[in-house]
């Protein structure tokens, strides 16, 4: 965890309302699925976002706008300086991924996973990854998973691109380990639908992002987490999956 | 001692800088931002008897200048309190911490007294009597002098320890509550708790909080924090721990005029981990700016 001062290098829309915004500054190589947490004018808590993508001295983060700080965020131009709390969350755990493993993503669910995947092809596995959309419009980083060497999937709930269907219609029979951000309905549709164990990452409303504050607590099977800390991602075998 | 030092109930402090319950965990999570020493003490998470998970998610809204929260006394009960997070924090806490303590009934309150009234790493206990988050307990003895006194009383039976009633400010007259305190034989009283608020979602139409409604805090509560200082510390004798919105070192002189003999920080360390740090660090060139030699001699001049 650091607080660090980065600068904005680039700032612009991959569709209309997903933005990627890539920061420059003092920010060592994150974790996939760690998450920073940005300070914004006029707004008091900062927004946590997960990460991208990430190297040494560079950090990029896709959103949606869709609240006053995503928002403020979209208007924001290059050479804005911005404080950014980094390196935080827990991250995928890579070792248990197997020869083939999945990547299952859903809307802005999808950015860590793609950090993700350059790790895993880094790695030399092969990837396969499913990614859903609501509708065509909304589809962003297929082909920079494509430029990775993953096996791509797309869905779209209205059948307007790829696959018809919803993530869970589109699963390959056969992959090794599982990893999966995306909406909770989404979440708990792939909980039932995988055949082999996997990791969830979880968003909620955050107040710190660091541990402090107990705000995004949640109940797993080895007892209260907080999602910002022990998580965002978790174990399949660790998760109670609230009504 | 230094130009900063004040004395909260007999003990020194080397500055009036307290990270306030439920901002600052117990003490380690910031030990790994900066090094916690430099702190006149800390509160750490409020602490009851048994074990609590507390209310569903969200918990956390934003408002105008604050935020509201219903996370609501969410803690591993006070025998995992002393058990496992006292000894982890005493690797990296060397001063006397404040422990911070809240109950469902006279029982609760005096049974986790009793508990901690044995820790020597304890300086102070704060009882709460002020959470707007959890129901039949909490901020319903705070809201009612002669419960108030009643836990003040049942509580000094079973401590040494100075005994800081912390205070709500959802009542119509906080001096009421304080004085009711003093009587009973409260050794100090800090103020104030979060004020009741809550968001609605324009999207989805319901309210932002699992919990409905939630407790405000950050520099939106300042002025109203500041005011209640101002009049518990002309109703009292004992000392007043301010507290509300702070987030600066000039805040924390402002509050020091009101009459606190210390403050309590609490929604600036979430925005701002160092937030504590930077504002002991800044105290010296704004009391150099303001004429002021030592804190001492700014209690209530106001």
């Amino acid at each position: 965890m650091n607080e660090v001062i980065l600068t904005i290098q680039d700032n612009s829309a991959l569709t209309n309302q997903v933005y990627r915004m890539t920061l420059t500054g003092p920010v060592s190589q994150m974790h996939p699925g760690q998450f920073i947490n940005i300070r914004l004018q006029d707004c008091f808590l900062r927004r946590p976002i997960s990460v991208y993508d990430s190297e040494p001295g560079k950090v990029t983060i896709v959103y949606k706008r869709i609240g006053k700080g995503t928002e403020q965020m979209s208007h924001l131009t290059a050479g804005t300086s911005l404080n950014v709390l980094t390196g935080l969350g827990n991250g995928y755990d890579l070792s248990k991924a197997g020869d083939l493993p999945l990547l299952i993503g859903g809307g802005v669910g999808i950015p860590p996973l793609f950090l993700l995947a350059k790790t895993l092809r880094n790695m030399g596995k092969p990837v396969t990854a499913v990614l859903g959309f609501n509708t065509r419009s909304e589809i962003f980083a297929e082909n920079a998973f494509k430029s990775l060497g993953c096996h791509v999937t797309v869905t779209t709930a209205d059948g307007s691109a790829g696959k018809r269907g919803f993530v869970t219609d589109a699963l390959p029979d056969a992959y090794s380990y599982f990893y999966t951000c995306g909406p909770m309905p989404m979440l708990k549709a792939v909980n039932t639908a995988t055949a082999t164990s996997g990791q969830f990452s979880f968003e909620e409303r955050m107040g710190c992002g660091f541990g402090a504050c107990m705000g995004c607590s949640c109940r797993t099977k080895d007892g209260t987490k907080r999602i910002c800390r022990e998580g965002p991602v978790f174990e399949k075998e660790a998760i109670l999956w609230e009504e | 001692m230094g130009r900063m030092t004040v004395n909260l109930c007999g003990q020194h402090l080397d500055n009036p800088v307290i990270p306030a319950s439920g901002t600052f965990g117990f003490g380690y999570e910031f030990a790994e931002w900066y090094d916690i020493n430099i702190l006149g003490t800390f509160s750490f998470k409020g602490t009851t008897r048994e074990p609590r998970f507390c209310n569903p998610t969200p918990r956390i809204a934003e408002c105008p200048a604050g935020m509201i929260n219903a996370v609501g006394l969410q803690n591993p009960g006070v025998k995992q309190v002393i058990t496992e997070e006292l000894p982890k924090l005493s690797r990296v806490f060397h001063k006397k911490v404040m422990a911070n303590v809240s109950g469902f009934s006279l029982d609760d309150y005096v049974y986790t007294c009793e508990q901690l009234d044995r820790e020597d790493a304890v300086g102070w206990l704060e009882v709460n009597i002020s959470c707007p988050n959890v129901h039949g307990g909490g901020m319903a003895f705070g809201t009612d002098p002669e419960a108030a006194a009643s836990v003040t009383a049942a509580v000094k039976k079973v401590t040494r320890k100075p005994v800081i009633m912390k205070l709500s400010p959802n009542v119509t007259d906080i001096t009421a509550i304080a004085r009711a305190c003093e009587n009973a034989g409260a050794d100090a009283v800090s103020l104030i708790n979060t004020l009741q608020g809550m968001r609605i979602d324009l999207r989805t139409r319901r309210p932002v909080l699992a919990n409905i409604m939630g407790g405000v805090s950050g520099p939106a509560v300042f002025p109203v924090a500041l005011r209640m200082v101002w009049q518990v510390s002309h109703a009292v004798q004992i000392p007043v721990i301010g507290m509300g919105g702070i987030s600066t070192s000039e805040d924390v002189l402002e509050m020091m005029m009101a009459g606190a003999s210390a403050v309590e920080i609490g929604a600036a360390n979430l925005v701002d981990p160092m937030a504590c740090k930077r504002i002991i660090e800044g105290l010296p060139e704004v009391m150099d700016r303001y004429g002021i030699k030592t804190l001492d001699e700014l209690k209530g001049v106001s």
